[in-house]
């Protein structure tokens, strides 16, 4: 088999593999998406970033779910303007794409953030339009066509950098956002973000995360995940990053089936940094096994009548 | 080292059976539960404290189950913590993170202010598997040295320096002034260090200049505690997943920001 089977050109970005870090995790630093990198992650993607600095909410922001996780860190960031300089020296040291994740308050501050993201260097720019965890950006947009559309179309004015939006699964149809995200001049998304949850503790009969409700992760968002995907690919030629719950190379196969092309690993890194290495070497011995060439042979291929 | 799956270490929630005062700023709180009683030395535990926030805490004892955190009352969430009782509920999740390497020979553990309580969890596994045990403590005034008691009862006295900044108890100087002449006059398989990073960061040039073993326990803040968040990242590594406890090599790797700069809440680098 070509040494190229596992390489990919997705939305114009060259992958070495279809594997990706999600945003949101360990994506502040330089270093640390050189690690990510080297542990063989075909591109990163950075913490979601805004126009100013947010601390975040208070601990507990993170509490493990049955088979998951359930976060609400609250987009803790350092501001796009500081972000500029992590941006600037991951690209001198990173042989992958680095992708920026922004999010924003307004049309305009999405474009802004956006601008500065890819004038830094950034790859490509990922819409969080679908954090579910902090009012005034993320979820509202994320769950309206219009406003989506709107953004889409002004971030794609301003950068002539791949445009992936990340769509959110707390929708009823998730096809009329992908369908807005594609028309406004998406080059990409992203399905899915995290699902709506929450954790209460039996005993002194709270919820456990400080912000009360937050985003599930981790293997029980799978199947949810590979619907979204499904139903997306089924209706819209566009290329999809498949996101959720992807912990091992049957998963990822699963996905690729399903109709994306790459897909993103967050929750699974807390068991193993080097997810994205065991991933891409299960999915290229998949590949032989199948006697496929290479990975765009095999995506979609669950839609086949 | 014990390392769980994340699906397997859900936090549950526990009674504070004991709480000791060790100091006018310092308490330890005790409680029971079942995995943390398997932690060794140098891991950490996340301590829910209901309705105000969940910390990090380094783990000082788990002797018959009773696992024993001491905390010193700095901020918001320590100072509620501090006002509890026995029988409030607290929740936990954990053990976590890598422990202290088990050395035989001659060992010397330092420790600065809180610094001293996984030390002497550690101290106290050490004291029958090594030929001499020294201990170095330092805290900024006499009633703030802890566990002078329990350190005089592992090491012997002629190997034990204590330190104050006030000159109340001990030298009066830093924790790290005794060190350099220690060094050079003794020969040590290894040196454990657990206090502030500025601290650690001095000790490691001294351990450096002189080519000695050593392995520091760091401190960053923290927030989900399983090597996702980023939020205590130095370096390449993330102190709750790859840490707490880093050797000779690994510091090198950090020496760019070890005692320098560290990740604030917001994700940005500020100095120390």
């Amino acid at each position: 088999m070509e040494s190229n089977a596992l390489s990919i050109d997705f939305a114009g970005l060259n992958l070495p593999n279809p594997t990706m870090l999600a945003s949101g995790i360990m994506g502040y630093s330089a270093e640390s998406f050189h690690r990510i990198a080297k542990s063989g992650a075909g591109a990163v993607v950075t913490k979601s970033v805004g126009s100013q600095p947010r601390t975040g909410y208070a601990n507990p922001t993170v509490v493990q779910a049955e088979s998951g996780i359930i976060n609400a860190m609250g987009l803790p960031n350092p501001g796009i303007d500081v972000f500029t300089e992590e941006i600037k020296f991951s690209k001198t040291i990173l042989r992958v794409p680095i992708i920026v994740s922004v999010f924003g308050y307004s049309a305009e501050d999405y474009a802004a953030v956006a601008k500065k993201a890819a004038d830094a260097g950034a790859d490509a720019v990922e819409l969080n339009v679908s954090c579910p965890h902090v009012k005034q950006t993320g979820a509202e947009i994320g769950q309206s066509p219009k406003l989506l559309a709107e953004i889409v179309q002004q971030v794609k004015a301003a950068i002539n950098k791949p445009l992936i939006v990340k769509l959110s699964p707390n929708v009823t149809d998730i096809t009329v956002l992908a369908q807005a995200a594609v028309e406004a001049g998406a080059d990409a998304l992203t399905a899915v973000n995290t699902l709506r949850a929450i954790a209460i503790d039996a005993e002194t009969q709270m919820p456990i995360l400080a912000n009360k409700k937050g985003g599930l992760s981790g293997a029980c968002m799978k199947p949810v995940a590979l619907r979204c995907v499904y139903d997306i690919a089924d209706q819209y030629e566009v290329p999809i990053i498949g996101c959720g719950g992807v912990s091992n190379w049957r998963d990822a196969v699963e996905f690729l089936l399903a109709g994306a092309s790459a897909v993103q690993i967050g929750t699974a890194v807390a068991d193993d940094i080097e997810v994205f290495q065991s991933i891409t070497k299960g999915v290229e011995n998949y590949l032989r096994k199948k006697n496929a060439r290479s990975v765009k042979d095999i995506v979609g291929l669950a839609h086949r009548k | 080292m014990l390392d769980l799956p994340t699906a397997n270490n859900q936090l549950r929630t526990t009674q504070l059976v004991q709480v000791r005062t060790e100091s006018p700023t310092v308490k330890t709180f005790m409680f029971t539960d079942r995995l943390c009683s398997k932690a060794k030395p140098g891991q950490f535990l996340m301590l829910w404290i209901p309705g105000i926030d969940e910390i990090p805490l380094s783990i000082m004892d788990t002797s018959n189950g009773v696992i024993s955190v001491t905390v010193k009352a700095v901020g918001d969430a320590t100072r509620h913590l501090h006002n509890l009782a026995p029988g409030a509920t607290v929740g936990v999740r954990g053990p976590f993170g890598n422990s202290f390497t088990e050395s035989r020979g001659r060992v010397l553990l330092v420790g600065g202010g809180t610094g001293t309580a996984p030390l002497l969890f550690l101290a106290k596994q050490l004291a029958s598997k090594t030929d001499r045990l020294s201990f170095v403590e330092g805290a900024k005034t006499a009633s703030e040295l802890l566990f002078v008691k329990e350190v005089g009862g592992i090491c012997q006295e002629k190997n034990i320096i204590t330190t104050t900044e006030d000159g109340t108890a001990g030298l009066q100087c830093l924790v790290t002034q005794p060190l350099a002449s220690l060094l050079d006059k003794e020969k040590f398989d290894m040196i454990y260090v657990c206090g502030p990073e500025i601290m650690v960061k001095r000790i490691f040039e001294l351990t450096e200049a002189r080519k000695l073993p050593i392995e520091a326990s760091l401190e960053r803040l923290m927030r989900c505690g399983i090597g996702l968040c980023g939020s205590c990242v130095i370096g390449k590594y993330r102190v709750c997943r790859d840490g707490p406890v880093f050797n000779a090599a690994q510091l090198r790797e950090m020496k760019d920001e070890l005692g320098i700069s560290k990740i604030g809440f917001d994700g940005s680098r500020i100095p120390f």
